[in-house]
């Protein structure tokens, strides 16, 4: 891969970034309402502190700028609703939270997906190819705002066998994690199952088989890596998908992480936290794509970027 | 080169529609079977793609019918019968205030299906000009458009619409506008290959010239005769609108009370489905039995009218 694709990569992602941060900072400042709108009314001397505290009565500009300056910095300011922490803080305890559920998941969809597509290919048109099949349909088919709620309804309040909210012990990171997972699961299981279909009809296989080569062994050891390469295409969107499901999952199941917060924020016009984590959410899913694009080039050597 | 996610419509040119290149009705009979007329019989063979298109046309006669059939209106309260299992007066229960399911399941598909029609049309309108013009002017042109659409295809959009959402009110046109605005990328590719492999083909050459101006040629010929997969493009983004609509308004950021969407009355339905699980399971199974059928007749319209494309 050409050095200058790689920078050339990294170049545009600076001005798409700029772009982002200046469409959040308008949308969110000349939006109406305020931070600190509240039922009861604030005396007005408190409310002109509160806003010269948060540099709030400076011009438009001057605060864009200030901004600026200081995500060079790293840092994303503090939180207007929870007065004593600051976006980082805020961040820094919720990301791993996050990061570990959508990993779960991501390791339940490449499981499962693989497996059941993997199962699918190697007996085509029977019922090891038709009844996965038939399951995936409906894990992309159903959101995961059903799903999730019907896994809670079966396994949590009817079963009993698993706890439905919270994030302390790994039995609650089963059924989030399965939620999360479950569409990808689906997804991946058809991609595999197409890409092993397209790859048997090859001569090498053939050339295999004729070695005398169990299917099963030929599956895994030559079919599987040109098999898996539409998998890892959509392994940047299936990551996207994954940060994006996180808001409803961590919803539903009551998880302190960073897809909570995102909402929970917004609901309170806390704007700096609304700033902070979209563009962290933005950032994540530039740096998955990108990394899923490179990972792509050592899997087929037949991919080249200019 | 971004990854665009997953190949919904494959880049080959599909063959003009017959019907568009013979004026006159006996010629059409000497062509024998069209395109279209051959697409339908492929769809009509496709079981799943015709339980879904007979669901959907159910579906929309009810919702159109929605206030003559709905027993009750939709936000009468009887806070003396809350929370009903189904029965003969609830068909499927009421809710915390005692308002009637079935009437706000029936009210709440008009408005998921008003929003998913709706923001396609936008994005269908935005994709197919926006893709159109890219393919005709061609050269640099093109190549700058596409790379500015590579580029927004990496944005998570949800998360702009979410801040929209929150600061510009919950407001239900702003809503379709802005699901649509980010539905139009895909459209915009497939309208661009559709028009590249459309544009040297003779009939638009013969209309060149005839002196037919660009405009002309790009909305009387070059789109026509791109329909086929945009109608199937389409099918598969009106299911992916009542969806994000729904997430919305699962969070709380879409349709406001007492009006409801699907989205809405299954987050109702999460928050009680311990003593009413009934709350939950109408509206999750509809919406479900909605983007199944969209999902099967867009699979079943694109096998018809692309029959080489066929996927896995």
């Amino acid at each position: 891969m050409g050095l200058r694709y790689l920078i050339g990569r990294i170049a545009v992602m600076v001005p798409v970034f700029l772009i982002v941060v200046t469409v959040v900072f308008a949308m969110i400042r000349f939006a109406p309402g305020g931070p600190f709108d509240t039922e009861r009314q604030i005396p007005p001397d408190i409310m002109k502190n509160l806003n010269a505290k948060y540099h709030l009565d400076e011009p438009l500009w001057k605060q864009y700028f200030r901004y600026l300056n200081d995500l060079a910095h790293f840092d994303l300011g503090p939180s207007f609703k929870h007065s004593n922490r600051t976006v980082n803080e805020i961040i820094g305890d919720s990301l791993p939270v996050s990061a570990e559920l959508g990993l779960i998941s991501l390791v339940w969809a490449l499981l499962i997906g693989i497996t059941a597509g993997g199962l699918a290919a190697l007996k085509p048109n029977t019922w090891s190819d038709y009844v996965p099949m038939s399951i995936s349909i409906l894990g992309i088919c159903l959101p995961t705002f059903v799903i999730g709620p019907l896994l809670i309804l079966v396994f949590g309040l009817w079963l009993r066998v698993l706890p439905v909210a919270g994030w302390n012990s790994w039995q609650d990171r089963i059924l989030p994690s399965l939620t999360l997972g479950f569409a990808y699961a689906a997804y991946i299981s058809r991609l595999m199952r197409g890409g092993l279909m397209e790859i048997r009809s090859q001569d090498y296989i053939r050339t295999a088989r004729a070695k005398g080569l169990s299917e099963p062994k030929i599956l895994v050891k030559h079919a599987l890596r040109g098999g898996i390469l539409p998998v890892v295409s959509f392994l940047g969107p299936a990551l996207a998908g994954i940060i994006t499901g996180a808001l409803v999952t961590e919803t539903i199941f009551n998880i302190p992480g960073l897809g909570r917060f995102f909402i929970e924020s917004a609901l309170n016009r806390d704007y700096t936290v609304v700033m902070g984590t979209a563009l962290l959410y933005f950032t994540l899913i530039f740096v998955c794509n990108f990394l899923v694009d490179i990972l792509y080039v050592f899997l087929d050597p037949r991919v080249k970027y200019e | 080169m971004s990854s665009d996610g997953i190949s919904l419509y494959p880049p080959t040119p599909a063959p003009a529609p017959a019907s568009a290149m013979v004026p006159s009705e006996d010629a059409m009979e000497e062509a024998g079977v069209s395109l279209w007329q051959d697409a339908f019989r492929r769809l009509f063979k496709n079981r799943l793609a015709m339980g879904g298109f007979f669901f959907l046309v159910f579906l929309t006669l009810v919702c159109i019918l929605t206030p003559w059939i709905a027993p009750y209106s939709f936000d009468q309260q009887n806070l003396q019968y809350t929370l009903q299992p189904p029965s003969w007066t609830h068909w499927m229960g009421t809710d915390v205030l005692g308002r009637d399911l079935f009437t706000r399941v029936l009210y709440g598909g008009r408005i998921s299906m008003l929003v998913g029609i709706l923001a396609s049309i936008v994005s269908v309108i935005v994709g197919v000009v926006y893709g159109s013009v890219s393919g005709f002017i061609g050269g640099r042109t093109d190549n700058l458009m596409m790379r500015f659409v590579d580029i927004l295809y990496a944005l998570p959009f949800i998360f702009l619409v979410i801040i929209l959402m929150v600061y510009f009110g919950r407001n239900i046109f702003l809503l379709f506008i802005a699901l649509g605005l980010t539905q139009w990328l895909t459209m915009a590719r497939i309208v661009r290959g559709q028009v590249i492999s459309l544009k040297h083909k003779e009939f638009v050459q013969a209309a060149e010239s005839m002196g037919v101006p660009a405009h002309s040629i790009i909305f009387r010929h070059l789109i026509p005769n791109s329909l086929g997969p945009v109608i199937v493009y389409l099918t598969l983004t009106v299911p992916s609108v009542i969806l994000d609509e729904a997430f919305l308004s699962f969070l709380g950021l879409g349709v406001q009370a007492p009006m409801a969407s699907w989205g809405t009355l299954i987050s109702n339905g999460v928050e009680a489905m311990e003593v009413a699980p009934w709350l939950l399971i109408f509206p999750a199974t509809l919406l479900s039995l909605s983007l199944f059928s969209l999902n099967f007749l867009g699979d079943g319209l694109r096998d018809a009218l692309d029959p080489k494309g066929a996927r896995d």
